[in-house]
């Protein structure tokens, strides 16, 4: 029962452009999922579903087996939160402590637990320095970790990060490997869509690949990154460190530093 | 010929409590592909607005130093001189875009309509430009129903159809997928060989190893680095700073640290690499059978 279950979901947008076209994928409790997949294949239409932000017109999408076609976006994002791609599209309040308090205020919840879980989420996400500030002060980077905060205040169990890693310098990117791996160790489950193919190989072990409004993959790094055809449908670029052992001839699905230099000193 | 050049330059927001840049020297040549690396808030973009003139011109705060462009004094020229010299994408793609014009057409065309060019000669510009970057699909979609990809092609475009010598361009693949960023390189890299000088803020080590020829790391307000791309991306004390180093590097540190064999040199591109590597399981080949 546990885990988000889409089945056979399609959503067209009001224009009428079919965005997500017949999809289905099984999210179980406690996964740590990356979705890839080029500009306008279809992936944050499809995380969007989840919490009811959008409503798929076909198929369904149960979270810990409730139909989410039965409860409205409040309830559902106490079970799943969604950081948005642009956290514009997220940011309305002037402090950053404001920000990320704002949902567990309006839940009313009692001032002191407010203040507890902001903390937590603050401290998690690198902006306790930042909450008096106004988030529109602070740069893109960092206002994505503020919004990341807000959603992990809110405690929902399934986790969706939308592009965290866009824009992130080496800071960041350690920072996010950071939460992730946080969020696993108290339970959560969390799926993150992303451009960056090393970041995939560094911290996830299932792929989902989306093409053209569906998902044409859902594999291993390893796997995924070593199949052509995938990589072609999807113009994702293999790692350099695997175009780099295909080039040396060694015969291994090579996606991380450690795998070459195993195979190369082994001669 | 100096297509840019910055003398001890130091700049202070009016709002911020800190100095962003400290007596900062740097000279870029005509035709130099340069590469600005750093860490997030390490002044990057403020270098930019510096070289564009949007500092001191268009943002207060505390401005010292000079900078000339094709060795003329930045404060001698005007707004509009500058900007027929240099073209600025700016990192983010919802600034650029005019929110004035209908169509993505009208808004690639938007600059040029505003230096009084005439209808005629401006359709086959923005016409030829869309097809460069690929984006024609899009010429009579509204900007704001782009997705933030779109938009930042749509940036670009808008900027390069004034075909300037100096293209400052900031972040311009952040919103990109990998197949998206590589075409904004690959156009990158069109415009070095037309001799266009190119000043790019990125994050992706993997990309300006293999296109940009040389690289400035910036930190705590000064210029850290400032070499060959190649000798800066296989520098170890690089992530200290805040970026990453190239995966490729990488390997070739990793791989001096594990097995404690020297390389002929540290690799930042693969074709470097598989020569490096090749060379290398030849040698092993040839002295185990010996």
């Amino acid at each position: 029962m546990e885990g988000i279950k889409i089945s056979n979901v399609s959503f067209s947008y009001e224009n009428g452009f079919l965005a997500v076209d017949d999809v289905s994928l099984q999210i179980d409790s406690g996964e740590n999922i990356a979705i890839v997949g080029q500009n306008g294949a279809g992936k944050t239409t499809f995380v969007k579903m989840f919490n009811g932000l959008l409503r798929p017109q076909q198929g369904t999408i149960l979270v810990d087996g409730e139909n989410t076609s039965d409860q409205t976006v409040a309830q559902l994002s106490k079970k799943v939160g969604y950081v948005f791609q642009n956290p514009g599209d997220q940011i309305f309040n002037r402090t950053v402590f404001d920000e990320i308090a704002y949902t567990l205020r309006y839940r009313k919840l009692p001032e002191s637990e407010v203040e507890e879980k902001v903390m937590d989420a603050a401290e998690l996400c690198g902006v306790t320095d930042d909450l008096k500030l106004n988030p529109y002060d602070l740069p893109f980077s960092l206002r994505k970790f503020v919004t990341i905060a807000s959603v992990i205040a809110m405690g929902a169990k399934y986790i969706i990060l939308d592009e965290p890693t866009a824009g992130q310098d080496l800071v960041g990117l350690e920072r996010q490997r950071s939460i992730i791996l946080e969020l696993l160790k108290r339970g959560k489950t969390v799926v993150t869509i992303t451009h960056d193919m090393e970041f995939v190989a560094e911290n996830f072990e299932r792929v989902v690949v989306m093409t053209d409004k569906k998902i044409i993959a859902d594999d291993t790094c390893s796997e995924i990154f070593w199949n052509f055809e995938i990589l072609e449908k999807s113009a994702i670029k293999q790692l350099p460190v695997s175009i780099l052992a295909g080039r040396l001839g060694l015969n291994k699905k090579i996606v991380h530093i450690d795998q070459l230099i195993d195979c190369l000193e082994r001669g | 010929m100096k297509a840019l050049e910055v003398r001890n330059v130091s700049y202070r927001y009016p709002i911020g409590k800190s100095t962003v840049l400290e007596d900062i020297s740097l000279t870029v040549d005509r035709g130099d592909f340069v590469a600005v690396i750093g860490r997030n808030g390490s002044g990057k973009t403020t270098l930019c607005n510096i070289l564009r003139g949007f500092i001191p011109g268009f943002h207060k705060g505390k401005f010292q130093g000079e900078v000339f462009v094709e060795g003329r004094n930045i404060d001698e020229m005007s707004m509009g001189e500058i900007a027929i010299k240099i073209g600025f994408v700016f990192q983010n793609p919802f600034i650029q875009v005019s929110g004035v014009k209908k169509t993505v057409f009208n808004e690639v065309a938007y600059g040029l309509e505003n230096l009084g060019i005439e209808r005629d000669e401006i359709i086959p510009r923005v016409t030829s430009i869309l097809e460069e970057l690929k984006i024609s699909e899009l010429a009579d979609k509204h900007p704001i129903d782009l997705s933030g990809g779109q938009r930042q092609r749509i940036a670009l475009a808008s900027v390069l159809v004034m075909d300037p010598d100096i293209l400052i361009i900031d972040e311009p693949t952040s919103q990109l997928d990998p197949q998206g960023t590589e075409k904004v390189f690959e156009i990158i890299r069109l415009l070095k060989e037309k001799n266009k000088t190119i000043i790019l803020v990125e994050h992706k080590m993997d990309l300006i190893s293999e296109y940009a020829n040389r690289v400035i790391l910036l930190d705590d307000k000064r210029i850290i680095f400032d070499d060959k791309t190649e000798n800066v991306l296989t520098n170890e004390a690089v992530p200290n700073h805040g970026v990453n180093l190239p995966q490729i590097a990488k390997v070739g540190l990793a791989y001096e640290k594990r097995t404690g064999k020297k390389l002929k040199r540290i690799p930042t591109t693969i074709d470097n690499a598989v020569s490096v590597f090749k060379e290398l399981l030849q040698e092993e080949a040839s002295d185990g059978r010996n």
